[in-house]
Parts: structure tokens; C-alpha cells; sequence
């Protein structure tokens, strides 16, 4: 029987090494910098950029402008800064693009945002990476017709919204071999003309942009792991005293 | 899956799906089925157990025989354990215990990485655009394996049906335990080394088969979920022959209360 469990744990072994979830491409994916995730000002100022480049074409109709009160804002600052395309500070963050002009001009709807860092993610990275990567791979691509193409997310209908700001990136592509002699493409990308920021600096935009469409996913992210605490503490303190009180009523029975 | 039946097997997917593919019909039903057939299910077989229960009392850790000894002016038996409070305190333990992984979960990692919550459930549902993979929620993978063991097309029937048969089997084979288990002893307390290490391979299989289906097929993966397959069922099969063997302790005649 020894043997059994013995040689029944080998066939497990078998194929423990390299076992990937699902087939298909591979994705590498950035880490996104979590630590902004948590960080006020990092999501005041995502919110900042989100109202402004991303809710023109793409929707988070589930979230209200009042809601930013969460991440420490007014609703003076709100209806002053971030208010354009809505009246009353409780409206919903909509777009005035029709979804079917939409499909016609882009090839695809823009999807609404407001779940889009936890429907991105997949078994190479969460969804906030796929989004930190996905919005600092955008290349120049004269075939495509809105002339951007992505690393992430292959002939995307969306173009560069931020190029003023990261610049062009031209693709390289090298022509290497991998191990078993297949031609393997190494897609690399260079700045072709620089833009309005830095390296550096367009990386922490796209941080804090990402860090308030994950918060803008689970609003309560932050505060349900401060509650959880507590309630593994209350929990394990019960679980203390219910033992007792079950054993002292066990204690007769063997 | 009920395709796979032969002659029948068409009419009867159309008739439950109302339709040629799956369609509103399809959803209605499904969702109907899910959420008010399943729950009365439930709370019908809650009835039963305890019907069954208050019929033939709680059993002892022991796995003493409560009707042996009989108290003889009231009838009631003398070595079974009253629910109350007994097992009422121990439950509130196991309660707790349960609440303190459950709110684990939902505190600190309510998507548990696409298991529990999973992510296609963010996109909104959209007819013309379908999910590329459509993988079996994790409590269902290892019978899933099972279905997807059955490769080879044996004795005129087809290896699909074949696996719907097995993994049906292997749902309904529980029930048939009273039969199959021929130990003299009824707790694990006293029961031999053989029936401890088959449990132990059983349970071994179980979590392999869970695990393999959740991954993609290969031809390796294939053969390990077939001889775990195997294994599951063997368990079962082989069970009348091996309890008979084991060398069992032998349990008291009696529980014993302080009182």
C-alpha cells in the first residue's frame, strides 16, 4: 500500500512543473505599483485623469460623481474640476456616445470602466497590471487606422489617448530563435519622439490612473481588510470559548 | 451532457432546452431550476434528515449500537447521545470554525484569484461575445476529470457516454455504502491500518482529479486522471473485500457517561 501512495505521488509530479492554467499566448505583464492603491492623493489625482481622457468615450455607469467624496473631495471641488459632461454632482459617470456610433466608428463599443481592473485579470496578473501595461505599450502603427497599436491588447480599436503626454513609441521587432529552433519574434519597444513627460513621470501617471479604476472596482477595498481584522479577532476569541464550553460538556462522555 | 444518451439522447436536450441552441428559453429555465427548484430540493431533504434523525437518534463517536441496550421503562436508548446539548455545543464550535475561513475569504480575498468570484463575471453579459474558456466551477473539477478519464470507446458504447455513466456513478456510489462497508466496527476509532490507507489514497485522488480539472488536457494528465479514476472507484468496489480483512480493535460495549 506503501508503494501505492508512493507511485500514485509520482504520476502527480509528473506534470507539476511548467503547468500553465490555461493555453494560449503568454502575457507579460508589468507590476503595477500597488502602494498607490491606498494612497489618497495618488487616486484624487487618477480621478483627476480618468475624468479627464478616459470618460469622454468610455463610460463607469455604476459609480457617482459624489461618490469621489470617498477619496477626500468636496463637492464644490467635484463640481468645479471634474464635472463636464453631467449637471448634478449625484449623476452617474456616463458618456453622451451613442454604443451602436460607437461600434461603427472604433470597431467595438468602449467598455464601461467601472469593473475593468477585475474583469482584466487572468492567470498572468491581476487586472491592475494588465491595465498598467496595457496603457504604457501603445506603438505607432501606420496600418492600423487610427494609427496605434498595442503590445497588450493586438489591433485594439481604442487609439493613444495619452500620446501627448508618454510621446510615440515605434515597435523593433527581433528575429531570434528560441530553444527548439522556432523563429521567435522579441517585440521591443523605443521612443521614437519624446512627449510632454518623462519616463518616469508618465509611469507614476498611469499608476495613479490604474490605482483609481481599481478603486472605482471595489470602493470598499481598503476598509473590508480593516474590518476583517476585527472580525478574525472576535472570531478566533469565540472559537476559543466555544472549545471550552464543548469540552466541558464532552468531558463526560468518552 | 444528456446528449450523449443513445437514441434519446437528441430529442431529450432539445426538450430540456426548449430550443436548438441555448437560448431565452434555455436561460429561463436554467435560472428557474437554480434558484427555486434547487433551494426547495434543499429544504426537503433538511425535512428528511431530520425525520430520519428523530427516528433513529443520534449515533457516539464510538460507533456503539444504540439500540442494543434499551432503557427498559422508557424505551429510550441508553447509549445515545442526546442532540441537546451534546451536540449543539459542539456544532457552535464547528460554526465558528467554518465563520472564521469563510470570513477569511470574503474579507481578505473574496475573488480567491478567479475561483470564487470569477472575473468574466465582471464583463457585462453580451450575446455575440462569449467567453473563450468555459471551465467548471473548482467543486465540480473532480468529477469533471472523471468525465473527461473516459477516452476509449468500449463494448459498442460511445467514450462520452461512457463518462457521463462514470461520473454519474461516482456521485451515486455514496449511497451505496451502507452495503458495500462489511467492517464489524462502525467508528474510525477501532478500524485497521487497511481501511486508513485506502481512505487516505481515496482522498489523495479526490484532490489530484480536482486539481487536473481545472488544468487543459494533456496525454500525461489524461493517464494520471485515469488511474485516479480507477483508484475512486476501486475504493468502492474493492471495499466489501478489504473491510472484511482489516484488523479491527475491538470498541467498548458500552459508552461511558460520569454521572
Amino acid at each position: 500500500m506503501k508503494k501505492l501512495i508512493v507511485s500514485s505521488l509520482l504520476v502527480v509530479g509528473m506534470w507539476l512543473p511548467g503547468a500553465g492554467l490555461t493555453s494560449g499566448p503568454e502575457l507579460k505583464l508589468d507590476r503595477a505599483p500597488t502602494e498607490k492603491f491606498s494612497d489618497v492623493l495618488s487616486l484624487q489625482r487618477g480621478a483627476k485623469i480618468f475624468v479627464n481622457y478616459c470618460l469622454n468615450c468610455h463610460s463607469a455607469s455604476y459609480y457617482r460623481y459624489n461618490r469621489l467624496r470617498d477619496i477626500g473631495l468636496s463637492d464644490e471641488q467635484i463640481k468645479d474640476n471634474l464635472l463636464f459632461t453631467a449637471d448634478k454632482v449625484g449623476d452617474l459617470m456616463r458618456v453622451a456616445m451613442a454604443r451602436q456610433d460607437a461600434a461603427a466608428w472604433f470597431g467595438a463599443a468602449p467598455p464601461d470602466l467601472g469593473l475593468i481592473a477585475r474583469s482584466r485579470s487572468s492567470e498572468f496578473g491581476s487586472g491592475a497590471d494588465w491595465l498598467y501595461t496595457y496603457l504604457r505599450t501603445f506603438y505607432r502603427d501606420p496600418s492600423r487606422p487610427t494609427g496605434w497599436n498595442n503590445l497588450v491588447f493586438e489591433n485594439v480599436g481604442m487609439p493613444h489617448v495619452l500620446w501627448e503626454l508618454q510621446g510615440d513609441l515605434a515597435l523593433h521587432l527581433d528575429k531570434s530563435k528560441d530553444a527548439y529552433g522556432n523563429p521567435v519574434d522579441h517585440k521591443t519597444l523605443q521612443l521614437a519622439k519624446p512627449g510632454k513627460l518623462n519616463q518616469s513621470e508618465y509611469d507614476s501617471l498611469v499608476g495613479d490612473l490604474v490605482a483609481f479604476l481599481v478603486y472605482m472596482g471595489e470602493p470598499v477595498a481598503v476598509s473590508r481588510k480593516s474590518i476583517g481584522i476585527g472580525v478574525i479577532l472576535f472570531l478566533s476569541v469565540l472559537a476559543v470559548f466555544t472549545y471550552l464550553l464543548k469540552r466541558e460538556y464532552w468531558k463526560d462522555i468518552h | 451532457m444528456f446528449s450523449a444518451i443513445p437514441w434519446v439522447g437528441e430529442p431529450l436536450s432539445i426538450w430540456i432546452r426548449g430550443d436548438y441552441v441555448i437560448g431565452d428559453a434555455t436561460l429561463n429555465r436554467f435560472f428557474s431550476f437554480h434558484v427555486i427548484a434547487i433551494p426547495l430540493v434543499l429544504i426537503g431533504l433538511v425535512a428528511a434528515h431530520l425525520v430520519a434523525l428523530h427516528e433513529v437518534g443520534s449515533n457516539n463517536p464510538d460507533g456503539v449500537e444504540i439500540k442494543k441496550k434499551v432503557d427498559p421503562k422508557t424505551g429510550k436508548p441508553l447509549d445515545g447521545i442526546p442532540f441537546h446539548p451534546y451536540y449543539t455545543v459542539k456544532d457552535i464550535f464547528g460554526v465558528v470554525v467554518f465563520l472564521m475561513f469563510f470570513c477569511a475569504v470574503v474579507f481578505f480575498g473574496p475573488e480567491f484569484g478567479g475561483y470564487f468570484l470569477e472575473y468574466n463575471n465582471f464583463i457585462p453579459a453580451d450575446p455575440l461575445k462569449t467567453p473563450p474558456h468555459i471551465a467548471p466551477v473548482w467543486y465540480f473539477t473532480p468529477f469533471y476529470s472523471i468525465l473527461r478519464a473516459n477516452t476509449v470507446n468500449f463494448f459498442y458504447v460511445d467514450a462520452k457516454l461512457w463518462g457521463v455513466i462514470f461520473m454519474g456513478l461516482a456521485v451515486v456510489v455514496f449511497f451505496f455504502l451502507p452495503w458495500l462497508d462489511k467492517s464489524p466496527v462502525k467508528s474510525i476509532r477501532y478500524r485497521g491500518p487497511i481501511y486508513k490507507t485506502a481512505l487516505v489514497i481515496f482522498v489523495i485522488c479526490f484532490a489530484v482529479l480536482g486539481y487536473l480539472g481545472i488544468l487543459p488536457p494533456t496525454p500525461e494528465r489524461t493517464l494520471t486522471a485515469q488511474i485516479c479514476t480507477i483508484l475512486y472507484f476501486a475504493f468502492f468496489l474493492l471495499m466489501p473485500i478489504y473491510t472484511r480483512l482489516d484488523r479491527c480493535k475491538t470498541p467498548p460495549e458500552r459508552v461511558t457517561f460520569d454521572h
